[in-house]
């Protein structure tokens, strides 16, 4: 295939304090077998060669696991293509003469660092308020003493492969971060090891979740719809009847 | 200089002798000590959550936005531990015995037994976090097959093992940040160690996101910082990874340790073209079902894989290595395929490239099973490539994706600066010249969890606690330095992008200290870097300031130490006149006439040992920028296994 010629609508704002615009570039002759990243990388050394500041943005593995990359292009986080993230993407999907919008996860829970990149410490915060199971190293029994069916180690499986992108986030136009915190909470919920601390963590995160200011879940689904590793909204469901469950017991308590 | 400080009795007994020898902190003791633990993967993030739940006070460091994000997340195929539940005869003996072989018995015996030792437990820690192993429907654990290995003792977690356990690791140290024992400093890169009276006191950081430049002192320093595998630019590591952290303390004095281990992963996806910025890693787990091949003829490489006939493909690790075939260990595999494609024979628009195909497992297992065994490594392939391997075999080539060398440790992971400790990829001891498959997340998360737990206890009862601060005047110096550094970068406004630099050392070490090496094209590696060094420090062009975040500044201080450390690499693979593991040197392999070949011990094109001159750790002292490293040797004394020719026929 040929290679493209495309326009650029980037996000710029050299950091928190500065009002942030849309600038313009040309991305010329850019490779199809190129990633969406790469394609970022060639804009940028041209950038910088012709004296400017590159665009900033977070990556790392490149290999759609870290969860550290986060763009919304054309209005989507981490782009049109189902189950990916934004490194994963190929320039194949794109043709010549296209304008690609390129914008940060955005959500006020998320303050902007610089131009592409937003500080989503909030989800950690909520994974220390209680999205562990609290066994100390060494105290550990025997791995096959516990015997887990299979369907529930595959559930959880499905949850814990959650990267923590934050997609679901900036998808939600309530700034939910529910598809988060449920699949963050069923992993563990589902886990034999979980039970003792099942309803303790379900209140902790949830609550840890309302302090940060992330927005009510009002079944868009939006957030299923752009996950780059597909989890299911069906952890919302899981996680609110665990909510009323452990509301319930801590009131009747 | 270097004292191992192996414990002294039978090897099986070493560990319990040292744990029961070494002076314990009382518990009301530990909270007045603080430790440093810079890297927060597998090995960083397990060290300061379980030094925390000990009572000590830590301070964690890393370079992204989470801990969660360190690179053990991509790991992919598993984890090996010597439990034995296949009945297959695996023991914590035959671990000890494959890696020590695996690493072409250039490892450290006693610290790969302990290693071998403490699996065990590591998948019992990892189960009981909520690592979701893949589980039989009996509700019990499942094991795959990994290279180098007769049994199967592979725990895995689909395709994401590495993301899996690093998760549950992530939310111990998440609840030891809650609890107060750990306080996290994320995208905060670390820019210096500070040594006072010649003990690693504390370090000097860069916050990424206001650009502040601060120092943190503690009692001791742990560094789990990772390899160096990008310093060949194009490699499977993250973008970010770099090997500052080490390369500092190296310049500190601690001793580097056999650089030119590193290793080259067979089953990559092939370079495609030149703004390319990482190579992707398949699972060496689809070697259990996949088959390797390439066309026996040249002629035929331009034609589609389906239409080449059975008799005429080269099935050649089978050929070659019929015990273990598919199998066979990473640096082996990796070899046979540049053979191949040096041979005329690779596949793909480049001809660098080999087929890895599923037609015949998918023939007797069916599409569902090998969709549920490798459906996400499938997907992943397809993603990157355009192409569906159900249909078309994948092509791979090898690629760079760990080093097996790093900073010289002793028994307890101490380097020779005292309280400088170094756990994980970042230290040398465990893989000899050649890394096992599904061994990294074994040893990370060993040294982590149970070795430095109770190593650095005999360190730091021989210091009184929090006796030095940031006001020291090391710190100044040492801080003084690292903002003249910054400053001299930023302000050199050349014509050349950071990324250009890096380009240009990654092809010359890839040429020249690549899959194989000779005297020849490592002196005229060693002759050019310097070049490109003075070129970087005279041309560079860093936009921006340091005030703000500034991606190209961050990239330039891990080049400028890539283009030190890469001398360094090159000064260990040029001196080691042998060839062993993920050291190959094309000078010193097996031919017709060797008399272990007529033997039938082994094949022509194998890579030849010298036990007589080279069974020792090369560890480096620094000695200046451009100037020739002092090499100190650590004799390595088999007592527990015979150093034999590594045959895998």
């Amino acid at each position: 295939m040929a290679n493209l010629n495309l326009t650029l609508k980037v996000w710029r704002q050299l950091n928190a304090q500065d009002h942030g615009r849309i600038e313009t570039y040309d991305a010329k002759d850019i490779p199809t077998e190129a990633s969406f990243l790469e394609m970022l990388d060639i804009v940028n050394e041209r950038i910088v060669e012709d004296g400017g500041e590159p665009i900033h943005f977070d990556h790392d593995c490149r290999e759609g696991i870290c969860g550290m990359c986060s763009l919304t292009i054309d209005g989507v986080p981490h782009g049109q293509d189902r189950g990916v993230t934004v490194c994963q993407l190929h320039m194949r999907k794109f043709k010549s003469g296209d304008t690609i919008w390129i914008e940060p996860f955005r959500s006020k829970v998320f303050p902007l660092l610089r131009d592409l990149m937003v500080d989503r410490s909030a989800l950690d915060r909520i994974v220390a308020a209680g999205g562990y199971i609290d066994i100390r190293t060494g105290a550990a029994q025997d791995a096959n003493a516990l015997p887990i069916e299979k369907d529930k180690a595959e559930a959880a499986f499905e949850a814990a492969a959650c990267i923590g992108c934050a997609a679901c986030v900036a998808a939600c136009k309530n700034s939910s971060a529910m598809l988060f915190v449920s699949a963050k909470a069923a992993h563990l919920n589902y886990l034999p090891q979980g039970a003792p601390e099942k309803q303790k963590r379900t209140l902790a995160m949830v609550r840890q979740m309302d302090e940060e200011g992330f927005g009510n879940c009002t079944n868009q689904y939006e957030c299923e719809a752009v996950c780059p590793k597909e989890i299911s909204a069906d952890n919302i469901a899981k996680l609110n009847r665990d909510y009323a469950i452990a509301s319930f017991k801590e009131a009747v308590s | 200089m270097l004292k191992s400080n192996i414990p002294s009795g039978p090897i099986e007994q070493k560990w319990t002798k040292h744990k029961f020898d070494s002076k314990l902190i009382n518990p009301a003791n530990k909270r007045k000590f603080k430790i440093i633990v810079v890297g927060s993967g597998l090995a960083g993030g397990a060290a300061a959550a379980s030094l925390a739940e000990l009572g000590y006070q830590v301070d964690c460091f890393c370079y992204q936005d989470s801990p969660r994000r360190a690179h053990s997340i991509a790991a992919q195929g598993g984890i090996n531990a010597a439990k034995n539940y296949r009945n297959d005869g695996d023991s914590v003996q035959r671990l000890f015995y494959d890696t020590v072989k695996g690493g072409d018995f250039r490892s450290r015996e006693a610290n790969v037994y302990r290693l071998a030792e403490v699996s065990n437990a590591i998948i019992d820690q990892a189960t009981a976090q909520g690592v979701p192993f893949a589980r039989e429907y009996g509700g019990l654990l499942d094991n795959r097959s990994f290279g180098g290995a007769q049994v199967s003792r592979t725990f895995y977690a689909r395709g994401q093992t590495g993301q899996q356990l690093l998760i549950c690791v992530y939310q111990a140290l998440e609840k030891e940040i809650a609890k107060g024992g750990v306080t996290m400093h994320s995208r905060t890169e670390m820019l210096d160690l500070v040594t006072v009276d010649g003990h690693a006191k504390g370090i000097v950081v860069r916050n990424m996101v206001t650009g502040e430049i601060s120092s943190h002192a503690a009692d001791a320093v742990i560094l789990a910082t990772g390899g160096y595998g990008n310093a060949f630019y194009l490699s499977t590591n993250a973008m970010g990874c770099n090997v500052m952290a080490a390369f500092r303390a190296h310049k500190r004095g601690a001793c580097f340790a056999n650089p030119c281990y590193t290793q080259i992963h067979p089953t990559c996806i092939p370079v495609s073209g030149d703004y390319q910025s990482k190579l992707t890693l398949m699972s060496e787990s689809l070697r259990n079902d996949g088959r390797i091949w390439v066309p026996k003829s040249a002629e035929d490489c331009k034609n589609a894989a389906a239409s080449i006939a059975d008799a005429d493909r080269d099935y050649y690790l089978e050929r070659k290595y019929p015990s273990f075939g598919n199998l066979a260990p990473r640096d082996i595999a990796s070899r046979a395929a540049k053979e191949a494609c040096d041979d005329g024979r690779g596949v793909g628009p480049s001809g660098l490239g080999v087929y890895l195909d599923f037609r015949d497992a998918t023939k007797r297992l069916g599409e569902s099973t090998i969709r549920a065994r490798y459906g996400n490594l499938f997907q992943m392939y397809e993603k990157i490539t355009g192409e569906n391997p159900y249909e078309t075999p994948m092509r791979i080539y090898p690629a760079v994706h760990y080093t097996m060398g790093g900073l010289w440790v002793d028994y307890n992971l101490m380097s020779n600066v005292p309280g400088l400790h170094v756990l994980g990829e970042a230290n040398f001891s465990d893989h000899g010249a050649n890394r096992l498959g599904a061994s990294a997340l074994m040893q990370g998360l060993a040294d982590g969890y149970f070795v430095i737990p109770a190593t650095i206890a005999p360190y730091l009862a021989s210091q009184t606690p929090g006796s030095i601060t940031t006001e020291h005047q090391e710190f100044k110096k040492v801080e003084e330095e690292v903002r003249e550094r910054v400053g001299k970068m930023i302000n050199i406004n050349g014509k050349r992008t950071v990324d250009s630099f890096h380009r240009e050392l990654g092809h010359l070490l890839w040429d020249k200290c690549g899959m194989a090496r000779d005297a020849k094209g490592l002196k005229e590696a060693l002759a050019a870097i310097p070049g490109i060094r003075e070129e970087f420090w005279e041309n560079v062009r860093i936009p921006g300031s340091g005030e703000n975040v500034n991606a190209e500044l961050e990239k330039a201080g891990r080049v400028a130490d890539f283009l030190e450390f890469a001398e360094l690499l090159c000064h260990d693979a040029h001196d080691r006149k042998e060839s062993c593991g993920g050291h190959f040197r094309s000078e010193y392999q097996f031919t017709e006439k060797s008399p272990e070949v007529k033997a039938g011990k082994t094949q022509p094109g194998e890579a030849k040992r010298d036990d007589e001159n080279f069974s020792h750790v090369a560890a480096w002292e620094f000695k200046g920028v451009g100037k020739k490293p002092k090499l100190h040797k650590e004799s390595l004394k088999y007592t527990a296994v015979k150093q034999t020719i590594r045959s895998y026929a």
